[in-house]
């Protein structure tokens, strides 16, 4: 395979890793019913807390934990907000989302475009020799092998144990979880502190690998927004959030190409768009009455395939607040 | 499981709802509590089963104090289990997900030994469940079984079933109580029966409990009569309605030929005329292409293929607002969820609904509102936000808030959740109403309901719909068995 | 429960405590970065209030700002998130700048037509944001977001390409109006628009009837509350959806309008300038008020104008502004919610809350 394709596909798995992390984060707070909408500051905040903590302290590691407190504690404030004082999750989710986007640019303005640390690469000894797919998967920083666990751990976890059982269900229907002695409103705190320190990590993804440094306006401006819509298209699974993400990152690397080609003219400025109407057009497919139209005029062996790939039903008490008795 | 509750009290408010309740149900009986909605009997159930606290009272299970559970596990692990009238299972759930949700399986479960579980509490009650089912493939009928199943399961020796039967088909009924007789005979499990179907009780039970106004006011020993338990329930027999038909040829509305495509089912080639002044009822299970009818005859389905006819003017392919204009009414089964806009006030319902310039005359709407207030008997001021009514002041609204005269009243489950005497009232706003020339189209899961008021009655199965062109000439034993899918006497009828 | 002056004091408590609690913990992240509070308050006095040029500053920010919030109020009735009423802006702005920088006419004619060009640009983009909520069932929020993304592309495409300014583009901005498309001034110690003034009022006039005294409003409320039983009432929710998203994209296009032919003089990436989720913010606070809503868009222009002087002064980035701004906002939502805990049978606060309007599913052709 062409050894420039192939840096392509690695830098799309590389670029597309703080995406993974924050919409898994993301699914894992939205299947226990709560949403947190602040994602694109949140992402900020522990991108710069992340990269500063690093720098000052010269470890990584304690970048990655001040940046995954930073995102917990934002989920905290939600949902406390949320289900102790009953305010609306989305209206408190999108004031934070400002606050924290402005918070980071306040507070780091005096680390702007500083070099500082970041994680090392780490090929996997034995599995990068494998041709082509060891030189994409294999041959990179240690969060993307957190990563691509993450997926699948949060799959296992979700699907395949009696706590993802009792997960799914406070956001499906927490009356009935109430009734088989779940404690519906803990599980929504905890999972959404979960959920909230890995987007802080997916911040850090950024500050400490992908884009290292911080800068203002911060790099991964959007990116917030587009995880959040990753979530929705990939109906709330965990292994379509990783396509949903890839094919996001895939997306910007074709701009990035074509951008350097001299054959095609597209100005740059337009290209930015692209993933924004890839995010309309994703988001059209899978809501509403669209996807059900779709499907009707397909034959009929593909229907089932594709309902597994478009069907996005949300979680139902997604947003809900319960009081139990 | 001997079960002796002792003198549980609850309020809520200023509603004394369980009132010094003392009973005493033994093992292996099965036990019905009737009452009127409002009597207290869900309350004294949901505190049985850990779904409320009392305020005070005592429980006691064999002969021990159970002491205070709180919660519905808390019961369950104390033996006692609720199977709710809409089962409280995670519809997003495959069926062995919900068995196994909440049963002590350790943290990663063996989906085999649990299968097999499932299977052999199912295939000894009789009951047929497919461990890979989504939930929401599931009829209720099903749903129950899963819930019993489960319950069983986690070792429960004491059942309380709230309204099982509504709902579930005839076949599924006898499986029920077939179930139901063998675990009270053979596993010597009490059972505690809630219902308002007096035929279920008599079928099943061995004797009766009867609340009134949050207090015990009697007790029975079955066999006993409709009459006596009707005398028990609301301390005198009710006056049967008198059926009156009303002829009259003029046609308010004309289905013909419609197909209408639901989400499970599709009603094909359907033909239906409904003249002035008839009273209509349409019978059938949940989602069998009843409410299809009801709702394409306002417009909030359009037919796929036939023609729809109001007074005589075509409504084929009309919006639903359409429909409002050409003077049809619809009530939808939900109150403050389709109907009523919490948030509103009375005069900003009644504004919605009459003020049809630009600028609306808060003055008139608000004159027109007290008007209404005092005509439909409404406990509330103009400007009273909607949710402070209660229920039966909600109801009562929402009938004001209908055209006076309308062509047609299509009404889904017109006295869902209402109490004998709100029913009668909405019955008989509804007849008068019928009484100059309106038509009306309704469903209910009320078997009794349908009998008593339809002139004629469809009766929708899985999409096919039979006629029952003479109600009076039916009962509910017919009417159940067609509902439940058993066509074959249609011809005799 | 309580005596009435405990439920007065609770009261002004509830009120009072998270400006103070805000104010506290920004004078604490202003220690932090190694700057004195006591300067910063200075500076912001003075950036808002040092001469009537500095005042007319705050101005500037202030009518944009009230335009977007009462935008705003109406989609908020609706039970909608406009969340894109930062890309109306920018489109507004971007067809009043066509308007400026290629039609030669008259002021008296062409200003006009600049502001009705804005409108048509703003409800057009809103109206984009209403038809994929409505027809094809995408969450204004996302549809909003990703059209506030395209807006700003297509601003700085026009900028750094069609409309680059001859002298060579910087991608900065486009050549500067020419004087006749501009909103007069005042006067040159007050700069600011006396037109744009007048559209304010008319538009808080203007809303404020329309929702309290017409049928329209009376719908977009039972549409806002429950799209569900409105829809049953007999009310077209559809049409309430879209009708309340054009309007508020109206208003907003006027906002970007004004920063274009006012405020900058030429058409600049993000024209926006956060000006629309500030406005959001302003009505998250305040509910669904337009009077409130315009008078704390002032009193945030007041801390935005304000905090032009930081960098200036104290080399302070001025997102410190909106650190402040979201601070309150944060607590006065938090603390409505301890209130309610707290005094429970204290009225609602009229906080907006979302509400899905019903989509008429099209029936698949058979």
């Amino acid at each position: 395979m062409d050894d420039n394709l192939i840096n392509i596909l690695n830098s799309v798995v590389a670029n597309a890793t703080p995406l993974v992390i924050a919409g898994i984060g993301e699914t894992i707070t939205e299947r226990a019913g709560v949403v947190n909408l602040s994602l694109d500051g949140s992402l900020a905040l522990a991108a710069m807390i992340g990269f500063v903590t690093a720098l000052t302290t010269q470890s990584v590691i304690l970048g990655m934990i001040a940046a995954m407190i930073a995102g917990a504690l934002i989920a905290l404030i939600i949902a406390v907000a949320g289900i102790e004082l009953r305010q609306d999750q989305v209206a408190v989710g999108f004031v934070l989302t400002l606050l924290a986007a402005d918070l980071a640019q306040f507070l780091g303005q005096n680390y702007t475009r500083i070099p500082g640390p970041t994680l090392p690469y780490v090929p996997i000894p034995v599995l990068r020799d494998i041709p082509v797919v060891g030189e994409i998967f294999f041959n990179h920083e240690p969060l993307v092998y957190l990563s691509y666990a993450l997926i699948f751990v949060t799959w296992y976890a979700l699907f395949h144990t009696r706590s993802g059982l009792a997960h799914r269900a406070v956001g499906e229907r927490p009356a009935a979880a109430f009734a088989r002695g779940t404690n519906v409103n803990r599980l929504r705190y905890f999972y959404t502190i979960l959920g909230g320190a890995l987007v802080g990590l997916a911040g850090a993804a950024y500050s400490l690998a992908v884009k290292p440094g911080w800068s203002t306006p911060p790099v991964m401006r959007g990116d917030g927004w587009i995880a959040l819509a990753i979530v929705i298209f990939a109906g709330w699974h965990p292994f379509r959030v990783v396509l949903g993400a890839y094919l996001f990152a895939g997306l910007r690397s074709l701009a990035s190409a074509i951008q350097r080609s001299p054959d095609i003219q597209i100005p740059l400025v337009l290209l930015n768009g692209l993933p924004w109407l890839l995010m309309i057009i994703t988001l059209v497919l899978v809501s509403g009455g669209a996807v059900e139209r779709l499907l009707n005029i397909m034959p009929r062996p593909l229907q089932k395939a594709m309902r597994t790939v478009l069907r996005s039903d949300p979680p139902a008490a997604l947003g809900t607040r319960f009081d139990e008795g | 499981m001997d079960i002796e509750l002792k003198h549980i009290h609850k309020r809520f408010g200023a509603v004394h709802a369980n009132n010094d309740i003392s009973l005493k149900v033994s093992a292996g009986h099965i036990v019905a509590v009737l009452g009127e909605n409002g009597a207290g009997k869900s309350t004294l159930m949901k505190i049985l089963s850990g779904y409320q606290p009392a305020d005070s009272g005592e429980i006691w299970l064999d002969g021990k104090s159970a002491g205070s559970y709180r919660t519905p596990q808390g019961a369950i692990s104390a033996g006692i289990g609720m199977l709710q009238q809409d089962p409280l299972d995670i519809p997003a759930f495959t069926v062995l997900e919900n068995f196994v949700y909440g049963q002590n399986t350790g943290f990663l479960f063996s989906p085999r030994k649990w299968r097999e579980r499932l299977k052999s509490i199912s295939a000894r009650l009789g009951f047929e469940l497919d461990s890979d089912q989504p939930i929401a493939h599931l009829s209720i009928g099903q749903r129950q079984q899963l819930e019993i199943v489960r319950l069983l399961s986690m070792g429960v020796r004491t059942l309380i079933l709230d309204e099982p039967t509504t709902g579930i088909s005839a076949e599924q009924k006898l499986v029920l109580f077939k179930a139901l007789r063998e675990l009270a005979m053979h596993d010597h499990m009490s059972i505690l029966l809630v219902s308002h179907k007096l035929e279920d009780v008599i079928a099943l039970c061995d004797s009766v409990v009867v609340l009134r106004g949050g207090q015990l006011v009697g007790k029975l020993q079955m066999p006993a009569t409709t009459d006596e338990l009707v005398r028990l329930m609301f301390g005198q027999e009710l006056a049967p309605h008198a059926h009156e038909c009303l002829i009259n040829p003029k046609i308010a509305i004309n289905l013909d030929n419609v197909t209408l495509k639901g989400k499970r089912v599709t009603v094909e080639n359907f033909s239906m005329k409904i003249r002035s002044c008839e009273v209509i009822g349409l019978a059938g299970l949940e989602e069998s292409g009843q409410d299809l009818i009801l709702r394409a005859c306002v417009g909030l389905i359009k037919a796929t293929r036939g023609q729809i006819t109001v007074n005589s003017s075509d409504m084929t392919g009309k919006s639903y607002r359409d429909f409002l204009a050409g003077n049809v009414a619809f009530g939808a089964a939900g109150r403050l969820e389709e109907g009523l806009i919490a948030g509103l006030t009375l005069t900003e319902h009644i504004a919605l609904t009459t003020e049809n310039k630009t600028l609306v005359d808060w003055a008139r709407a608000t004159l027109v509102t007290d008007h209404k207030i005092k005509q439909y008997n409404v406990r509330g001021r103009p400007d009273s936000p909607i949710e402070t009514l209660s229920g039966g002041n909600q109801q009562r609204l929402l009938m004001a808030l209908m055209p006076d005269n309308p062509v047609l009243m299509a009404l889904e489950q017109p006295t869902r959740g209402l109490d004998v005497d709100s029913a009668r009232w909405i019955w008989q706003q509804l007849l008068e109403r019928r009484a100059h020339g309106t038509a009306i189209l309704f469903s209910s899961p009320d078997l009794d309901e349908l009998v008593t008021y339809s002139d004629r009655i469809f009766v929708a199965y899985a999409g096919r719909i039979v006629e029952i062109p003479d109600a009076t000439q039916t009962n509910i034993d017919e009417l159940g068995r067609l509902i439940g899918g058993n066509f074959e006497k249609e011809s005799a009828l | 429960m309580n005596p009435p002056s405990n439920r007065t004091a609770l009261t002004v408590g509830f009120a009072l405590l998270p400006i103070i609690v805000s104010l506290v913990i920004t004078a604490v992240l202003v220690l932090a970065v190694g700057s004195n509070p006591i300067d910063v308050l200075v500076a912001v006095a003075e950036g808002a209030f040092r001469n009537s040029n500095s005042f007319a500053g705050v101005v500037n920010f202030w009518i944009p700002l009230a335009l977007c919030s009462i935008g705003l109020i109406v989609t908020f009735t609706a039970g909608l998130w406009n969340i894109g009423v930062e890309g109306q802006m920018i489109v507004g702005a971007v067809f009043a700048s066509w308007a400026a920088l290629f039609v030669d006419l008259p002021a008296p004619l062409l200003i006009p037509l600049e502001i009705v060009l804005a409108m048509i640009g703003g409800g057009l983009w809103a109206a984009l944001v209403g038809f994929l909520k409505t027809r094809l069932g995408v969450h204004e929020i996302f549809g909003g977001v990703a059209l506030n993304a395209l807006a700003n592309v297509w601003s700085i495409y026009l900028i750094s390409g069609p409309w680059a300014p001859p002298t060579g583009g910087t991608a900065q901005a486009t050549a500067p109006f020419k004087d006749s498309a501009l909103l007069p001034p005042l006067s040159s110690e007050f700069p600011v628009s006396l037109l744009a003034l007048i559209l304010v009022a008319a538009a808080l006039v203007i809303v404020t009837f329309a929702l309290r005294g017409t049928r329209w409003g009376l719908q977009l409320k039972a549409t806002g509350k429950n799209s569900k039983s409105a829809l049953l009432l007999g009310v077209p929710t559809l049409q309430s959806a879209m009708t309340a998203f054009i309007v508020c994209g109206m208003l907003a296009g006027i906002g970007g309008a004004y920063r274009v032919l006012f405020t900058y003089a030429s058409l600049r990436p993000l024209a926006s300038g956060g000006i629309g989720f500030l406005a959001l913010l302003v009505v998250l606070l305040v509910g669904l008020r337009p009077m409130f809503a315009v008078m704390i868009a002032f009193t945030f222009a007041v801390i935005l104008g304000g905090s032009t002087r930081l960098k200036v002064a104290l080399q302070l980035d001025q997102s410190l502004a909106g650190v402040l701004q979201g601070f309150i906002v944060l607590l006065v939502l938090l603390s409505n919610g301890l209130r309610q805990r707290f005094m429970p049978a204290a009225v609602e606060p009229p906080t907006p809350i979302t509400a899905t309007v019903e989509v008429q599913r099209i029936q698949p052709p058979v």
